[in-house]
């Protein structure tokens, strides 16, 4: 007896974002990413359209990051952030950077925002590829920070973050003036995250230049947590629900490297094996789920693991269509 | 749910005069404001009065999609003119409507599948409205069983059990929310549910109040779709809200703004 496939239909689809502007519409990029757009759940090729890949962005900081030893060897020389940058892009293959201007922490380097604004640009000259650049976390400095930024890259369409429900004006407001895309995050909160996407909106940046940051939680730190409310979004966005459409950023490095697991020595733990393979492991698995989920960009740090999750993406991506 | 905007009908006067003197500007207002006020549809009728319904149904579809790409659901029960207007149409629409009768079924489902249309099955027949919900649901299986029998997906079909104004026959009102339940246990998958909503507050004081209070009671019930007054916000609020109190929408704080 022949199987019936069950497939469902679904009203709308997932909202698309563009990151990046080639010369030909004013901007420098030689590479422009655009992430969304399905009708369907991840993968599900033999429901729905999935006309764009999900991507791989490399995280880079503007100051030599206190990292894992292991994984800072594996990366070489971080100190020019520019180089590190090229690094990424030409040897391990980062479809994009995701730049974490840490330096500029009040209570870290306090790097002038000139500085900041210069090492933006530096990167800028140095590769192609599209951009996310980030603050440092302190919210003034960021307010300030951001909007230098913004107008320093005016143009080019890059994704600022972050913003979030008690501070998302000013960035907002700089994303519209000078043409980038802003990355919404909220705290593992469904509700919060439509809340942040109604208010930007309001402000009259649209939609399809809004990136949701659902907030990472690393495997074993509360993944699921992060798969469901990344699974919850994207069904509603299937069903029509404009405010919770948006693409999703998941910073998956910055919480897989700072788990116990991914950072204690094998000395230490003899049973869990080598520490440098175990914090890739923790980081690819961790996105991988998050792919899963629905996550389009994936933000991590070592080498490694965007080899094995181009590799999963690739094998992801393949039409399962009957 | 699906929201069709009601106001594009030559009952109304001024839409009446528009379709007679060729205004096109009249009909384009009304289909912008229902757009952007959130209408998923519009519904589109010339009116009883307009002399020759063919190319006024014409006119009327290509002035609006002149203005905005929201699909129609065009409403005559002259169907030379629907199947005029759907050739026009650049978007699958709706067919508003056929009531459970053998040869309307055939025309109308005939259209339908031919131009990729969903369409408005109406819970009566050569007899009239029936009284009951089950006589209502009775209807609404013939309709299915026929869409059925000629391929016609079940999904498409929206079920209108036909709600009557509340001043005059106050008794249909819960036999149409019935209906509404019983619809749903028809078929698997199910047809969907249709109310032309103003209609239950025809000629009665307190219009938009009796309205919004009868569509969240029907959404209770598992309403899909409406052709309704989209102009009216508290009426649109409180779909909104009863949306959100049947967790079909997520909520957030300032969900009525979404």
């Amino acid at each position: 007896m022949a199987v019936e496939i069950l497939k469902d239909r679904y009203g709308s689809k997932v909202g698309t974002l563009t990151i990046g502007k080639g010369p030909a519409e004013g901007g420098t990029r030689t590479s422009v990413i655009t992430v969304g757009g399905e009708g369907t759940l991840p993968a599900y090729h033999f429901e729905g359209e999935l006309p764009h890949r999900p991507v791989i962005a490399m995280e880079i900081t503007d100051v030599a990051p206190n990292w894992n030893p292991a994984l800072l060897e594996t990366l070489g020389d971080v100190g020019s952030t520019a180089a590190w940058a090229k690094r990424c892009v030409e040897e391990f293959g980062a479809d994009m950077l995701y730049l974490s201007l840490i330096g500029a922490d009040p209570e870290g380097a306090d790097r002038p925002i000139s500085s900041c604004v210069e090492t933006v640009k530096e990167v800028l000259a140095e590769v192609g590829v599209p951009l996310a650049i980030v603050g440092c976390g302190d919210e003034e400095k960021d307010n300030e920070l951001m909007q230098a930024v913004a107008e320093a890259t005016a143009g080019e369409n890059l994704l600022l973050g972050v913003a979030e429900q008690e501070n998302y004006k000013t960035l907002t407001a700089a994303c519209i003036v000078h043409g980038h895309s802003i990355i919404a995050k909220s705290p593992i909160d469904i509700n919060m995250c439509k809340q942040l996407n109604i208010l930007i909106t309001e402000m009259n940046l649209p939609p399809e230049r809004i990136c949701i940051d659902p907030t990472t939680a690393a495997l074993g730190y509360g993944l699921e947590y992060s798969y469901s409310i990344i699974e919850r979004a994207r069904l509603g966005a299937l069903q029509g629900d404009k405010m919770l459409s948006m693409p999703m950023i998941a910073a998956v490095g910055h919480e897989a490297w700072r788990t116990k697991e991914a950072n204690a020595s094998a000395e230490e733990f003899p049973g869990w094996g080598m520490q440098e393979m175990r914090g890739v492991l923790w980081e690819a698995v961790t996105a991988a789920a998050l792919l899963q989920a629905g996550a389009h960009i994936l933000v991590v740090r070592h080498p490694r693991s965007v080899e094995l999750l181009r590799n999963h993406i690739d094998q992801l991506m393949v039409s399962n269509a009957y | 749910m699906i929201k069709i905007g009601e106001r594009i009908n030559g009952m109304f006067q001024d839409i009446g005069a528009a379709i007679k003197e060729r205004d096109a500007k009249v009909i384009q207002d009304w289909a912008v404001k229902q757009a952007e006020a959130g209408a998923d549809y519009l519904d589109v009728n010339t009116g009883p009065a307009a002399a020759d319904r063919v190319k006024a149904m014409e006119w009327l579809v290509e002035v609006i999609q002149d203005v905005t790409d929201v699909p129609l659901c065009l409403d005559c029960t002259n169907y030379d003119a629907i199947e005029a207007g759907l050739k026009l149409c650049k978007k699958p629409a709706i067919i508003n409507s056929t009531p459970a009768e053998l040869a309307k079924m055939e025309r109308v489902f005939g259209m339908a599948k031919d131009y990729g249309a969903m369409v408005i099955g109406l819970a009566m027949n050569e007899e009239g409205i029936p009284k009951d919900a089950d006589s209502r649901t009775a209807l609404a299986m013939e309709l299915v069983a026929y869409a059925d029998s000629v391929g016609f997906p079940i999904e498409d079909l929206l079920i209108d059990p036909l709600i009557l104004p509340v001043n005059v026959a106050q008794d249909h009102g819960p036999e149409v929310l019935e209906t509404i339940r019983q619809v749903k246990l028809l078929s698997s998958p199910p047809p969907k549910t249709n109310l032309g909503l103003s209609n239950v507050s025809q000629k009665a004081m307190h219009r938009s109040l009796i309205d919004r209070t009868y569509l969240v009671m029907a959404l209770a019930c598992g309403l899909d779709a409406a052709i309704m007054n989209v102009m009216d916000k508290d009426l649109m609020d409180a779909l909104a809200t009863a949306r959100i109190l049947l967790n079909q929408d997520i909520y957030a704080d300032s969900y009525l703004k979404a």
